[in-house]
């Protein structure tokens, strides 16, 4: 028998189904795995000691790391912030349920930025998480844990939530499948809230059969959360091996024209775009001409609505609380103990903008900003089918790198930023490898496929088919030693 | 000497809806629970929890609307209200801003400005002398009355004097109280009114800088605490003063208003729109079917009472505006089909509402029924029993209760027989020539003696009335 870690959730299923792998050797091999990337926050302890789902459901068996944002009804939660450290909530993600409902098994909570703020994972209050491909670099983020999980070979599958990129960018960095799929298709109930507008639950991968397996058991409407309504149809198995009579368009803004992109992401890009010709697709360049604004306006929106969701952390009735004289006093010493430097920009950034006098010019433009850049994806797709992008301008960082630019940090988000302001599903998949300017070791590049609302399964049929003629070696890096 | 000084009232009052369970989360709602047992992840504002809007709670809003001849928007949405408070779990109140629910209404001549939907904060309390947070030892929150649906009125400022804005808002707790979309309850806090206050030369036709006047939690106390804010405007300005924009909180205890220190509320709510909830948007239709199953309400009451019933409109405004009164009243006059509206609406707003307030009583919570109360007035009006027998049946009516033909004869206060009381006029005009012919005479003020004579005779029990009418017509007058 091989190493069952090797194998994609499809593959160890048919195993399982064929007798040859058993569904607790499956959990153990990763259960049992040393985490020397950092990628998890609290791991399960055996699988008898943590919640587990039917024996019959299309994830039966499966262990999956979740983003350390999702409440596990008693199991520790701190969306990677210390003012949540201790803090186990009274109740279960929908998007959690569903996936337990399905036969997975957990595995962990995966690290991540603290509350999902950040492209590095360097955000966390709980440590840095590294690069599987090169430890020395970022994973991406926020959904950094999960991204590093399944490519480190610590989860077959992770879900991860995604505002600006954080399912996408993390997944390009690390060499995985991430989804983002259509704002209000998963429920955001449990999910703890960064930008409500913008927060949306994805899967993160080994390959895009295993993304639509999970993303169908995740989708669905949801009484908790009136902002879900689902999937209108189900989603279905991908198998397309060509692009015959797609029109696929290529936007400049976020494409050869992207702001920052390094000589290997755009190399890896141009190939992939001859290669979707090469699957049988109309390919044309277009325009998203708002899309360049899409990061101004996301750094005054999503900070707007952190603001207020993070207000919640008062000391008042969880999570840590700082004793002082006064109330005024308690909730000033509490938020500067418990919020890192980032969290803090951000709720200062959102305070600002929302505040009287600057609310028209400020959180008023941005919301216009994004109507626009709506109407831009509107507009083309009039013309084509799909959109394809880099999903991040560069390939994974080096730890540290950026930490003291927050702006350079902000732009890795660059071309993911747009599809989540106008609310659209987008895939980032590998499509190959290469160094960082300046030279460097060989890294994943990503590519970003995205489609109308609601397009999910004619994304993921195209991405199969780029997915299998790239032929990306979609493999763990294991941890204990490279291959 | 200064010009004459006007007061301008404007009321925000805040109305908890009767709902079965919380505005954005299932708990239910319970007045007087044991603290913190009707609470759950969402309305203690726990990481990932979102608000789901109460159906129920809408409709009642909408009902509300109008109810008070607002127009509904088609589409309003909810925002965030951002600001620090133990009693606000989540740091933000789900209010709505700048386009509420409803808009552009009327009751009894104020103009309603809107009408908006909220979640009410939890229950805060200070142990401590002032009772404040400020200076307090510990306070204690009680998350049980958080997230109860609260509908927001706010008046134009129509108001010109404190006992006009406590009638008037009676008259809104009436019509909400028939709405049966609230407890409006003061004294519970299911009804909650803040005044601003204002005042200006009569002869300026620009308003004066208004005060905020909270904590008036009852109907005596928001027209005490009006009249303090007046008078002390008052004097600012007749010393040559001015007034400054202020919220005051107002002490029932010592009828004193002092200001609310800065920190107790926050100035900048950094409003937004609600990401998690969608608009309420209803449609015409059901707003037109809300407006089509609305009850009679006290206005339109009111108005039926003086051109149906021929009652005068004191009689009718205070009959139509207290709603369980005005259901005694139409009882009573279904009963009765004998008596005279008019009459019966004088002795139930006269008599028998004082002799209850004297037990501490609503009419309707005493022992005497519409009917019986019907009953008497008829027997009055036949001329059965007199005016004071009559209300010495009354007393024992509401006393005991029973059929009031059985109490005049238990206690004798029958009238007597038509035609013996016409013989006792006979003979006293007979005893008294000297006076009859007095009264024959023109000398209007001898008949007293003749009554007077009547009455002994019958001790008391004769009506007055009848006796003049019986004297004059022996005496051919």
């Amino acid at each position: 028998m091989s190493d069952p870690r090797q194998l994609t959730v499809a593959e160890a299923l048919g195993e399982i189904g064929d007798g040859s792998l058993s569904a607790d050797e499956w959990f153990d091999a990763y259960a049992e795995a040393p985490d020397e990337l950092g990628a998890y926050l609290w791991r399960a302890k055996g699988a008898g000691a943590v919640p587990t789902g039917g024996e019959h459901g299309p994830l039966a068996g499966t262990p999956v790391a979740i983003k350390d944002i999702f409440c596990i009804e008693d199991v520790p939660t701190t969306a990677g912030s210390r003012i949540l450290e201790g803090y186990a909530p009274p109740y279960t993600a929908t998007a959690v349920e569903r996936l337990l409902a399905a036969g997975a098994r957990l595995l962990g909570k995966t690290n991540m930025d603290e509350f999902a703020m950040g492209s590095s994972n360097e955000n966390s209050a709980f440590g840095d998480v590294r690069n599987p491909w090169d430890r020395g670099r970022v994973p991406g983020g926020s959904s950094g844990g999960s991204a590093a999980a399944v490519a480190g070979g610590l989860a077959p599958c992770s879900i991860g939530t995604d505002t600006g990129g954080s399912i996408r960018q993390p997944a390009a960095l690390c060499g995985v499948v991430g989804m983002k799929p259509t704002y209000g298709s998963i429920s955001r109930s449990g999910m703890i809230a960064f930008a409500s507008s913008l927060d949306q639950c994805g899967p993160l991968t080994r390959d895009v059969r295993d993304a639509a397996l999970l993303l169908g058991a995740l989708g669905g409407g949801d009484e908790r959360d009136t902002t879900s309504i689902g999937f209108p149809e189900p989603i279905a198995i991908p198998g397309r091996e060509d692009l015959e009579g797609l029109r696929v368009g290529v936007p400049s803004e976020l494409g050869l024209e992207a702001e920052g992109i390094e000589a290997g992401v755009r190399d890896v890009f141009e190939r992939a775009v001859a290669l979707c010709e090469r699957l049988g697709a109309d390919v044309a360049e277009t325009s998203l001409p708002n899309a360049r604004h899409g990061i101004s306006a996301y750094y005054v929106l999503a900070p707007a609505e952190a603001s207020a969701n993070l207000a919640r952390y008062d000391g008042v009735r969880f999570g840590m609380r700082v004793e002082a004289e006064s109330l005024d006093e308690m909730y000033e010493l509490t938020r500067s103990a418990g919020f890192g430097p980032e969290v803090k920009r951000r709720i200062m950034l959102g305070t600002y903008a929302l505040s009287s006098g600057f609310y028209e010019a400020y959180y008023g433009s941005a919301q216009r900003v994004r109507t626009l850049i709506a109407g831009d994806f509107a507009a083309a797709f009039g013309d084509f089918d799909l959109l394809v992008t880099p999903t991040s301008p560069t390939v994974a960082f080096e730890l540290g790198a950026r930490a003291a630019d927050p702006l350079a940090m902000y732009m890795s988000d660059y071309c993911t930023v747009p599809m989540s302001l106008a609310g659209l599903p987008a895939i980032s998949i590998p499509a190959g490898l290469a160094p960082p300017d300046g030279g460097g070791p060989e890294l994943p590049v990503g590519l970003q496929i995205t489609g109308p609302a609601f397009s999910e399964s004619l994304i993921l049929d195209a991405a199969h088919a780029i997915e299998g003629a790239v032929g990306f070696d979609h493999r763990p890096k294991l941890a204990e030693g490279r291959r | 000497m200064s010009a004459e000084l006007v007061p301008t009232i404007g009321l925000e009052i805040h109305v908890q809806l009767l709902t079965r369970t919380k505005m954005f989360c299932g708990c239910e709602l319970e007045f007087g629970a044991e603290p913190n047992v009707h609470t759950c992840p969402v309305c203690l504002g726990h990481p990932g929890t979102l608000p789901v809007p109460n159906e129920q709670a809408i409709e009642s809003a909408i009902r509300i609307a109008v109810a008070l001849g607002c127009e509904v928007a088609p589409r309003s949405g909810f925002h965030r209200k951002n600001y620090f408070y133990p009693d606000l779990p989540k740091g933000y109140q789900i209010s709505q801003f700048d386009v509420p629910l409803a808009t552009a209404g009327r009751l009894g001549g104020v103009r309603i400005h809107r009408v908006h939907l909220e979640e009410d904060a939890a229950k805060l309390s200070h142990v401590g002398e002032t009772g404040r947070i400020h200076g307090s030892g510990a306070s204690l929150v009680d998350f049980n009355r958080g997230g109860t649906p609260l509908v927001e009125i706010v008046t134009e400022p129509d108001i010109d004097d404190p006992a006009a804005a406590r009638e008037w808002l009676a008259l809104l707790r009436t019509t909400l109280r028939q709405l049966g979309v609230s407890d409006v309850n003061m004294e519970e806090g299911s009804l909650r009114c803040d005044a601003n206050v204002s005042i200006r030369p009569a002869a300026s036709p620009e308003l004066g800088v208004k005060t905020e006047l909270k904590n008036m939690n009852s109907f005596r106390y928001l027209e005490r605490g009006v009249e303090a804010e007046i008078a002390r405007q008052r004097e600012i300005v007749e010393s040559g003063g001015a007034v400054e924009q202020e919220t005051l909180h107002f002490d029932p205890a010592g009828g004193t208003l002092t200001p609310l220190r800065s920190k107790e509320y926050a100035h900048d709510y950094r409003y937004f729109p609600e990401p998690d909830l969608a608009p309420v948007a209803p449609s015409a239709a059901a707003v037109d079917a809300a407006r089509a199953s609305l009850p009679e309400l006290p206005e339109q009451r009111r108005d039926r009472y003086e051109a149906d019933l021929g009652l005068k409109p004191e009689v009718a405004r205070r009959l139509a505006f207290d709603a369980s009164l005005a259901a005694f009243f139409e009882e009573a006059v279904t009963a009765g089909s004998a008596s005279a509206p008019a009459a019966l609406a004088n002795w139930i707003t006269g008599d028998l509402v004082a002799l209850a307030r004297e037990r501490g009583l609503e009419p309707a919570a005493t022992a005497a029924t519409p009917a019986a109360v019907a009953a008497l007035v008829g027997l009055l009006a036949a001329g059965e029993v007199n005016r004071g027998g009559a209300r010495e049946v009354l007393e024992v009516l509401v006393r005991d209760g029973g059929e009031p033909a059985a109490i005049v004869d238990r206690l004798d206060l029958g009238a007597g027989d038509p035609d013996e009381l016409a013989a006792i006029v006979k003979r006293a005009i007979e005893e008294d020539a000297d006076a009859a012919a007095k009264v024959r005479a023109g000398e209007g003020k001898a008949i007293g003696a003749l009554v007077g004579a009547v009455m002994r005779e019958t001790r008391g029990k004769a009506d007055g009335g009848e006796v003049t009418r019986l004297i004059r017509e022996q005496l051919d007058l």
